[in-house]
Formats: C-alpha cells, structure tokens, sequence
C-alpha cells in the first residue's frame, strides 16, 4: 500500500491542511463551540413551567397544597385565574403551560371521604412537555397524599424504582454523547468532502488524472491524513463535552478513543463518497450536512426510538454509523461497558467505512466526461 | 525522427449535438514539434484531451506511443506528460513539493527523485524560488514550473495546451528554447497555441477550424502554398475562406 504515489497524495494532502491554519483552526475550534451552544439549547429537562391556579376551596388545605407547587424548583406560579374563561385566556395568550383548579369541597372531603379530586389542565400543543409536566404533577400530588396519610390509595405491592447508569435522569448525560457523535460526523464529512471536489474546481485534478496513479491511491491518500485531524477533534470534542457539561465518565476514555477511529473512519469515507460525485465544493459541503446530520439525527436512535420506527425506516437506520456510534459512545460513557460488549458496532463502522470508500474507488472517474 | 509517435484516425468527438472535432487524422513523427493552431473552440483542446486519455472519443482512433487511446489509455499515461490550459499546480505548495508530488504520483523513487527535481530547478533557474510558495512567483515562472513538472518523468511525448497564454514575451521565448532543446533530445511535442510567431517555431503546424483540420504543412510551405509572409496572414486567410467572417477574425486579433 505504502507506494510512492500514494504517499505523495498523503503528504500533499496533510501540507494543504497545515498550511491552512484557518481551516484548521475551524476544524478544530467548530466542533467544540457547536457541543456548547447545542448542547445548551437541546435539553429535556423541564423546569420554571408556568402554572395557574384557580383556588376555589381558599382553606388552609387548599394553601398547603398550593405551596407545594411553588415550592418546587419545576413550577412557576404565574397566575390565579378566578374561573374558566380566564384560564382559557391564559392558556391561549401562552401565559400559562399547565392549570390546577381546586374545587370548592376540596378541604371538605379530605376531611369527610378521604378521598377527593383536583382538576389538572396541560397545553398538549407540545406533546413531549405536556407528558413530562403530567409526570411532574402527579409526583407532587403523590408526595401531598402520602403527608395527608392516603393510606387507601396505595397499591399492595409497591414498585421502588430505581434508574441505573443515570440515577438523576439528567437529559445531558444522554444528550451530550449523542450530539458529540452528530457533530463529529458532520466535521469529518465535510472536512473530505470538498478535498476532491476542490482539485476538480482549481483543475488541478486534471493534472492528477493524466498521470498513471489508480483511483485507490487518491482516495486513501486522501482519506488518511483527515482521519488523524478527524481523531484531534474527537478528542477535543470529548474532552469539552466532560469539562463543559460535568458528564461523568464511567468507561475507559483509551476505549472511546480507539473505538471512534472506526466512527471517524466511516464519517470520513461518506464525505470523500460526496466529493468523487460532484463536482463543486458547494454542492459537496451542501450533500455533506444533508447526508450527515438528518440521518444522524433522525433515524440513530439519538432523540427517537429506532424500533418504534416504520420498518423501512428501520431498514435504513442500518446504514446510519451514527446508530452504532451512539450504542459505543454512550455505553462507554453511562454504563462503562468496553470492547467486549462494542466490537459487533465497531466492525460494522469498519465495515460501512470500507464500503463506502470501495464504492468510491470503483465509481472514481479516470475520464472528464 | 523516424518512428510514429502519435497517429490519428479519423477522430470525432461529439457533446451532445455539438461536434467539437470533427473526423481529423493526423501523423507526428517522434522528435518533431507540431503545432495546433486555431481559435479558441476550434477543437484544439478536445484533441488533446482525448490523446491524453482525458477523454473517450465518440469514434475514430489514434495510438500514443504505439498505444490505442480506446483500448490502452492508462497504459499512455505512463508515457506523456501533459500541461493543461489552466495553471494546474497548487499555489499553497512550495515550488519544491510541486515537483516533489508530480514526480510521486509518477512513481518516481526518491533517488531519481532528488536527481529529476534538482536538474529541473537547476534547468528553469528556480533554484532561489524553490522555499517560495508557487502562488507567490511569476506567471511566466509557474508555467516553467508546470512544464517542469510535466517532463519529470522523462516522456517520451509531451502535450502542451497553450502553455505560453498570458505570458510575457521574454519568458515565452524561454519557454520556447526549453522546448526546442527537449525535441532535439528526441521528445515528441504536441502543442497548441494561438501565438502567430510561436506557430513559426513548429516543425509542421495543423490549423483548425469548428472542429475540422483545415491544412497541415511545415509553416515554411505553408506560408508559400497560400503566398503570405506570415502564417498569421495564412491563418487569417484560410480561415476567413472558411467562413468564420469578420467577428471571428476580431477575436483572433484580440487574442494576440
């Protein structure tokens, strides 16, 4: 493989990197400002949720109760609504995101039937919320019956739950691994993809393809000198990601680290597959972010299930690295696991790697027309 | 100056509805510099492009080498050296790593490497440039560079696609002594150019026209067959015969 003309690829490949400090310096400096901005912005916890509260028992009861919500770190009292119409105006003017309305016996029937209803109104125009604020709610009422001795409504047999890997359900802890596996993919995807697509537009391509040198040649002495930059900003990324967001590291980070050459490889190899089927660096920047960051995104398990997926859309996930990046990145940094339970993903990210650059080799025009 | 270096046959290239060359054949003998002369869209380009293997001709044939363009055209590759129209070197690299990179990708091993690369800088006076970044010097210098480039390999035939546009005179006439000197050590040289005086250092010179090859002489016969005293009148004539009218000829002067 180390011939010469290879080599004299690879090292005119890494001159133009190096030469280039502002290309570079985006290379590298990108990934980590674009983990801390999205990484801010894309969270599921919930919390200051605007809430309104038509008290209609004004008891002592009814103000215990109501302290409780505002005493949560979740809710925001924004309102007292005095009746229906004005809750309806709230909700509507998006004052409100959730209403409780406590009826006039409510006091009364505590004290009588131990037993008694409250109503909980949810803006279920954002589904997601709406369900975790339904959970938030039912929490705090289950926290008020239990102080009021509801022994009745307690089910027989109790479920103590514990969550394990992420004990806290913080959503960073299971946001961060995966944006880091979006964004890498994305740089290193673009990074390749205007390598060829450029020689093409200076011409200097042309030059190239009148020597004898063969299409493997100039696809991997492209590739190769991407992944050692590709593996300056998965470190990076890493490393902003711990120090940035807290993320507790449970695995070996010498494990991560090996494991996502294997990420990094097949990232890299769909940009040069981009770049050896356009032929200006814009289309090949543009298919790149389209080719990486929907399918990422969307069918790798990142934000939606696969296996609630249609099956076809469950098919195509198969070809997404992003999919077995996330099971690598996360496993090795919530659960701790290695190796031993990864190398079916990673030789599947070697697998994709290797196909896509073959496809390359063997679609790589020799001739201008 | 015997042996056949490049034959055409019959050679058409089509895009589309547009005929770019339209069934030219020709015969350059090894040694011989042979010049390609027409204006721009006459097909001169096109012709060399498929010589090189750049491109498939839509029918017709020609061998380079000894080597059919239809069936052998990587093995041709290994025996041409070819400098494009556009500058083609990459500007971020020093004059040096330029040289270094075209002799890898022909293979070259280091040895004969270093030899090529220090005769070359030696050859074209580079040797002060050879740290400069190749954005950073002449244009007159980085089209000896790119014929520097394009001879490492010692071809034995070497295409050249108007390499002297946009260059000043006193480099061009530099240019024109290093080829001289490369043909008279036996290298083939295909060149296109629409230089008039540059047409009169060829051995045999082709004039094109949309697609056709109109005439094909030494410039000598040439310029006494049609009875002018430059082949820029015997171009003009030939071709305002052939119908290209006053606009035509317009853009021709302007080239110059």
């Amino acid at each position: 493989m180390m011939n010469t003309r290879f080599s004299a690829i690879f090292r005119k490949e890494f001159r133009h990197i190096f030469r280039d400090p502002r290309s570079l310096m985006i290379a590298i400096l990108m990934p980590i400002l674009m983990i801390f901005i999205y990484g801010h912005a894309i969270k599921f916890d919930i919390k200051n949720i605007t809430l309104g509260i038509n008290d209609q028992n004004r008891t002592r009861a009814s103000r215990e109760l109501i302290d409780k919500f505002a005493k949560s770190s979740y809710f925001i009292i924004a309102a007292y609504p005095e009746n229906r119409q004005e809750i309806e105006n709230l909700f509507q003017q998006r004052e409100i995101k959730a209403a409780i309305v406590i009826p006039y016996d409510y006091s009364e029937k505590i004290k009588n039937e131990f037993r008694t209803k409250i109503q909980v109104l949810i803006d279920g125009s954002d589904s997601n919320t709406a369900t975790v604020i339904m959970n938030y709610i039912s929490i705090i009422m289950a926290n008020v019956s239990e102080e009021l001795n509801f022994q009745c409504v307690r089910s027989p047999i109790a479920a103590e739950s514990r969550v394990w890997y992420n004990p806290n359900l913080e959503s960073a802890n299971f946001i961060i691994p995966g944006l880091v596996a979006i964004i890498l993919m994305m740089i290193c995807a673009l990074m390749t993809s205007i390598t060829i697509a450029r020689e093409k537009e200076t011409g200097t391509l042309e030059q190239i393809l009148v020597s004898p040198i063969r299409p493997i040649e100039i696809i991997f002495g492209k590739v190769l000198p991407y992944v050692i930059i590709a593996f300056l900003d998965g470190a990076s990324i890493v490393l902003a990601a711990k120090i940035l967001f807290d993320i507790p590291i449970a695995g070996s980070l010498i494990q991560l680290t090996l494991l996502s050459i294997f990420y990094l490889y097949a990232s890299l190899s769909i940009g040069v597959f981009i770049s050896t089927r356009v032929k200006t660096q814009q289309v090949a920047m543009m298919g790149a972010l389209v080719a990486t960051i929907l399918p990422s995104l969307l069918l790798s398990g990142f934000i939606f299930p696969i296996r609630s997926m249609p099956w076809l859309l469950r098919i195509i996930s198969n070809v997404v690295p992003a999919k077995y990046y996330l099971d690598i990145i996360r496993g090795v940094i919530l659960k701790g696991i290695g190796f031993s339970y990864l190398w079916h993903n990673t030789l599947f990210l070697f697998i994709l790697g290797t196909l896509f650059l073959l496809i390359s080799v063997t679609r790589f025009k020799t001739k201008l027309d | 100056m015997n042996h056949t270096s490049v034959k055409v046959q019959h050679l058409t290239k089509k895009f589309g509805n547009f005929t770019a060359v339209d069934n030219i054949s020709l015969e350059v003998k090894g040694g011989e510099i042979f010049g390609f002369l027409g204006a721009n869209g006459a097909g001169k380009t096109t012709t060399i492009r498929m010589l090189c293997g750049l491109l498939r001709p839509t029918s017709g044939e020609a061998w380079v080498n000894g080597y059919s363009i239809n069936e052998n055209s990587e093995e041709i590759k290994k025996n041409i050296g070819y400098m494009s129209q556009k500058f083609s070197l990459y500007n971020d690299l020093t004059v040096e790593e330029n040289i270094t990179f075209y002799g890898g990708i022909y293979g070259l091993n280091s040895s004969s490497l270093k030899q090529r690369r220090e005769w070359i800088l030696e050859k074209l006076n580079l040797n002060d440039q050879r740290r400069t970044l190749t954005r950073e010097i002449p244009l007159g210098w980085k089209q000896r560079l790119a014929l520097g480039c394009a001879i490492l390999h010692q071809p034995p035939i070497i295409f050249l696609d108007e390499p002297t546009s946009g260059v000043d005179p006193i480099s061009r006439r530099e240019f024109w002594e290093l080829i001289n000197e490369l043909a008279q050590q036996g290298t083939t040289i295909f060149v296109t150019t629409h230089y008039m005086d540059e047409a009169e250092y060829c051995n045999r010179l082709s004039i094109m026209h949309q697609g056709e090859i109109i005439t094909i002489d030494s410039p000598r016969t040439l310029k006494k067959e049609y009875d002018k005293a430059t082949i820029e009148d015997v171009f003009i004539s030939l071709v305002g015969k052939w119908g290209i009218g006053y606009k035509g000829i317009r853009e021709i002067r302007n080239m110059e």
